[in-house]
């Protein structure tokens, strides 16, 4: 079957088999390999896209489901060569290890600040809940998540790295 | 020093980057961030096939036949392999990390459930997937053997009649300690508990499965093998041995892994699959295994049936330890440790104490479950010690009433006893365990605790404290006594500072997501003081990189690391030469000063390092004897492992209604030598205790009685998700390892060791108004429950 979707702001349009899935209609057909698999039952979140803005799971959504939607992935965050405050955060807070889970984390943290500009702490755990990161121990995700919002508010402020070790 | 590093409120400003050690942001993280990371199923060469591997759904049977013809006959299938075309190539089983063996495809009988049977190659990988439900196999089903306390029953079936002469389910025996020494004191102490303990199979279940890329060039014969590899040199050399290809035509690339945990130490069979794809079908080929046969097929962990005695005073001196173990193996011995260590590290069972004998008896036994024996985040069987021991210590304090605090403080071992010799022969290297604990105590505010919980208690809800000290041994390890299918446990690393001034380490070691990239160029750059950012580290790719042993048991550091720094002196010390010819000095003349020579009482005549490094490659005078360039390499041998320790606190409230348990608090000070990026030592440690709360609480490996894996996809094997766990607070103290060039030691996997006894200890202490002194983990509510209404459950 004949599948059209609006991807990172890019029209594509791919012959695909009915029963293909989203994650890997976006890996192995367009090459979006930011995205990633790891569980098949929708416990992990690494798989989680936007789709019409809204964070969904991408091992668990057909790519046919997607057609005629838009569709955004972690490759789509960085906007004009610039990095959103999101990644940002993963990178100043350390909040991520090995960054299998990271993509998933992104598009989900991102779509909270979307909503809520200003969560605490327990409203990002909850936010993530759907997914798993085994490195992290999840504080500094939480910590990431409250640099980016801190940074969009403009509110970020700093002490010395060297005052910490 | 002693100092906590909990994160302050506001922000660190991380524009102020160290030349060396310190606070620095890791370099990989640009590329994960943006989905530019490279991860096994990342890889994509052009005609690239998909393998598929079919499993059996029974845990023990006879294979009758294999009938593959309709799946061959599918129009997208290229190849389809059985145990038996394996056979005729030689290659239908293959060696496992521990001198045993075990089928790459079965042949006569499968031996756990899900165990590979066959594999088909296919153009896309759902193709793959569907034709291996046309494969026809007819098993003869047998008696399973699934308890590890019955396997040894005359009547079990015998799994392992592919051993010559065996007649039973006997994989080892193994002693550490003196018995005759131990069974004295205990005879003559005042005070003896005993506990029975089971600390269960678990998995690592890193976030990215297991996989393989394996490409063959058949007109030169080289072969190039992406894969999930902890140990990629260790692999190649593995393969040269096991396929019979030459070791120079093999090159290994680990690119980036999705977290390993040990996981991925082992050599799994689909990767061999892989490799006879490829070389049998002339195109690259991937098999990317999904969760389920992660969960399912590849190594476990721990699977212990621990009894643990400990023999003390009335007054809370403890004298002895003495333990049983009945380890279960599975099916085939796939333990991953040093040869000479059947059980791993598990000797170091007496923990941080000052005792005067112990002993250690264990026999494992083979059962009609997934082979393994990996580490889950431990260096070889310590967390299942730790746990013994300090689950003990707890039982003893119950015993004696006393506080669990002051018995241990009763008992740790005092500085000045290092370099310490345990009774069963570790040698500590260093410690200072007493300052560890009181700074756990004062993050934690223990009194404060205590007075909390007392309030609590008397208005019936159920808090508990629960305390852990831990010691980890690192770093395998010394060339004596160390070695892995005769394979030293050493590390490589090869420096190259360019005429430019920048500089390139190659590194054996490989990372998984600790940073290395980032604290392996710190380190060089605090020898020879060039910044951090300009020097590359490459690693995980065999042709790239000197041969060594991998990362795994929280070796990088204690291993490689050292190597980092000992090649970084290497170079440095060249470059003194060179200065001298350059300052028309002597050597003794020069000083070092993080980054450049001078004359000593003349700052002004220098030379950065830079600059030597130009002139090393350029047409001026060379000093006598000395080649030009500015490169070393080093192989390197620990004399010792390295002995970081901790102290940990665990706050839990237990619902006396539900049995569900709450980690409210938890407090880790780790002492881990010389901290070489503190941000990375803290995530590394968030991440163990992370895992701690997931063994103790949540994870567990189940089987039916028919050997049915009970635990096979993420929804029945709980892992913790941010809900589960609290901020965590920690703290630290640095005494530096003696032995290690710059004096670190291994954290990597301290947290994932010394949390899950804190965190049972803080749940029995919660327990304590029902009378409880033991319950085993994984301390679900439902478990809890009956523990709490006097039915414990041991785990299955």
């Amino acid at each position: 079957m004949r599948v059209t979707m609006r991807v990172n702001g890019n029209d594509v349009t791919r012959e695909i088999e009915g029963r293909l899935l989203l994650v890997h209609f976006l890996r192995d057909h367009l090459g979006l390999t930011g995205t990633h698999w790891g569980c098949d039952t929708s416990n992990c979140g690494a798989c989680a896209v936007w789709l019409d803005g809204e964070p969904v799971k991408s091992c668990t959504v057909l790519a046919a489901m997607a057609g005629g939607h838009e569709v955004r992935t972690v490759e789509g965050l960085e906007r004009r060569g610039e990095l959103d405050a999101i990644q940002r955060g993963f990178m100043e807070c350390h909040g991520l290890q090995c960054g299998f889970c990271t993509p998933g984390m992104l598009m989900t943290t991102r779509a909270l600040l979307d909503r809520h500009p200003s969560p605490s702490e327990q409203e990002i755990r909850e936010a993530i809940s759907g997914q798993v990161c085994r490195c992290t121990g999840y504080a500094t995700i939480v910590r990431s998540v409250q640099w980016a919002a801190a940074e969009q508010a403009g509110t970020r402020t700093t002490i010395a790295a060297n005052e910490t070790s | 020093m002693s100092t906590s590093d909990n994160p302050p409120t506001q922000f660190v400003d991380n524009n102020l980057k160290p030349v060396g050690h310190g606070r620095m942001l890791r370099k990989e993280d640009a590329r994960f961030i943006r989905g530019k990371g490279r991860f096994i199923d990342d890889i994509q060469p052009s005609g690239m096939l998909h393998l598929a591997i079919l499993r059996a759904p029974i845990a023990h049977g006879r294979i009758v036949s294999v009938d593959v013809t309709l799946a061959e006959a599918h129009p997208k299938v290229k190849l389809v392999g059985t145990g038996a075309m394996l056979a005729e190539r030689g290659l239908a089983w293959m060696p496992t990390l521990a001198n045993d063996v075990q089928p790459v495809l079965a042949t006569d009988k499968v031996r756990f459930q899900w165990q590979e049977v066959a594999f088909v190659v296919a153009d896309d990988r759902y193709a793959a997937r569907d034709a291996l439900e046309l494969i026809d196999v007819e098993y003869e089903q047998l008696p399973v053997v699934v308890d590890a306390r019955t396997a040894l029953d005359p009547s079990a079936p015998v799994i392992r009649d592919d051993l010559s002469g065996k007649s039973d389910n006997h994989c080892f025996d193994w002693e550490t300690g003196d018995q005759q020494a131990t069974d004295a004191v205990f005879a003559g102490a005042e005070v003896v508990v005993r506990q029975d303990m089971v600390y269960p199979r678990v998995h690592p279940a890193p976030l990215e499965t297991c996989g393989a890329v394996a490409d063959y060039d058949p007109i030169d014969g080289n072969l190039t093998l992406w894969s999930t590899t902890q140990a990629p040199h260790a692999h190649r050399t593995l393969y040269a041995m096991v396929a019979g290809l030459p070791e120079h035509k093999i090159r290994v690339i680990s690119p980036d892994i999705g977290g390993g945990f040990g996981n991925k130490v082992p050599i799994y069979p689909g990767y061999l699959c892989t490799i006879v794809a490829s070389m049998l079908t002339g195109a690259p080929v991937k098999w990317t295994e999904d969760r389920f046969e992660n969960l399912t097929s590849t190594a476990f962990a721990r699977d212990y049936v621990m009894r643990g005695e400990i023999a003390a005073t009335k007054a809370g001196k403890v004298l002895a330890i003495r333990t049983s173990v009945l380890a279960d193996h599975g099916a085939f011995n796939g333990v991953a440790a040093p040869t000479k260590y059947p059980a791993g590290f598990f000797g170091v069972f007496t923990g941080s104490y000052d005792i005067q004998a112990a002993h250690c008896t264990m026999t494992a036994v083979y059962t009609n479950k997934a082979p393994g024996g990996i580490a889950y985040s431990c260096s070889f069987r310590i967390a299942e010690a730790v746990y013994l021991i300090e689950r003990l210590v707890d039982c003893l304090a119950d015993e004696l009433a006393m506080d669990p605090v002051e018995l241990r403080l009763l008992n740790l071992l005092r500085p000045e006893q290092f370099p310490y010799t345990s009774k069963t022969g570790w040698v500590y290297d260093s410690g200072d365990y007493e300052q560890t604990l009181r700074e756990a105590l004062k993050i934690a505010d223990y009194a404060g605790l205590r007075r909390e919980q007392a309030e609590k208690r008397a208005r019936g809800e159920l808090m508990g404290v629960g305390v852990s000290v831990f010691t980890e041994a690192v770093g395998a390890g010394p060339r004596k006594d160390m070695d892995i299918l005769g394979l030293g446990m050493a590390d490589g690393a090869a420096l190259c500072v360019y005429p430019t001034g920048t500089a390139v380490l190659r590194v054996s070691c490989q990372t998984q997501g600790q940073g290395h990239e980032t604290t392996f160029a710190q380190i060089v750059a605090e020898q020879i003081g060039i910044p951090p950012a300009d020097i590359k580290v490459v690693h995980g790719d065999t042709d790239q990189t000197p041969f060594g042993m991998g990362t795994y048991g929280s070796r990088s550091t204690p291993v490689s690391g050292a190597a980092a720094a000992l090649v970084a002196r290497k170079v440095r010390d060249k470059a003194h030469l060179f200065a001298a010819t350059m300052l028309e000095a002597t050597v003794a003349d020069l000083e070092w000063n993080k980054g450049s020579f001078h004359v000593i009482g003349n700052p002004t005549k220098s030379l950065t390092i830079q600059q030597i490094a130009k002139w090393a490659y350029g047409t001026g005078r060379q000093p006598d004897g000395v080649e030009g360039g500015l490169e070393a390499h080093i192989h390197y041998h620990p004399d010792n492992l390295t002995y970081p320790n901790g102290a940990y606190i665990c706050v839990v409230d237990v619902d006396p209604g539900t049995a569900a348990v709450t980690v409210r608090r938890f407090i880790a000070v780790d002492d881990c030598g010389t901290r070489i990026n503190p941000m990375i030592i803290e995530g590394q440690v968030h991440r163990g205790l992370t895992d701690g709360v997931g063994m103790a609480l949540m994870e567990m490996i189940t089987f039916d009685e028919a050997g049915n894996c009970l635990a096979a996809s993420l929804m029945d094997y709980l892992l913790p998700t941010a809900l589960e766990v609290p901020d965590w607070e920690t703290g630290f103290t640095v005494t530096p390892s003696p032995h290690h060039p710059i004096g670190a030691k291994g954290i990597g996997e301290c947290a994932t060791v010394g949390s899950p006894p804190a965190i049972v200890n803080a749940v029995v202490d919660a327990l304590k108004p029902y009378g409880l002194r033991h319950a085993d983990m994984p301390l679900t509510p439902s478990r809890l429950w009956e523990a709490m209404n006097g039915n414990p459950r041991p785990p299955m």
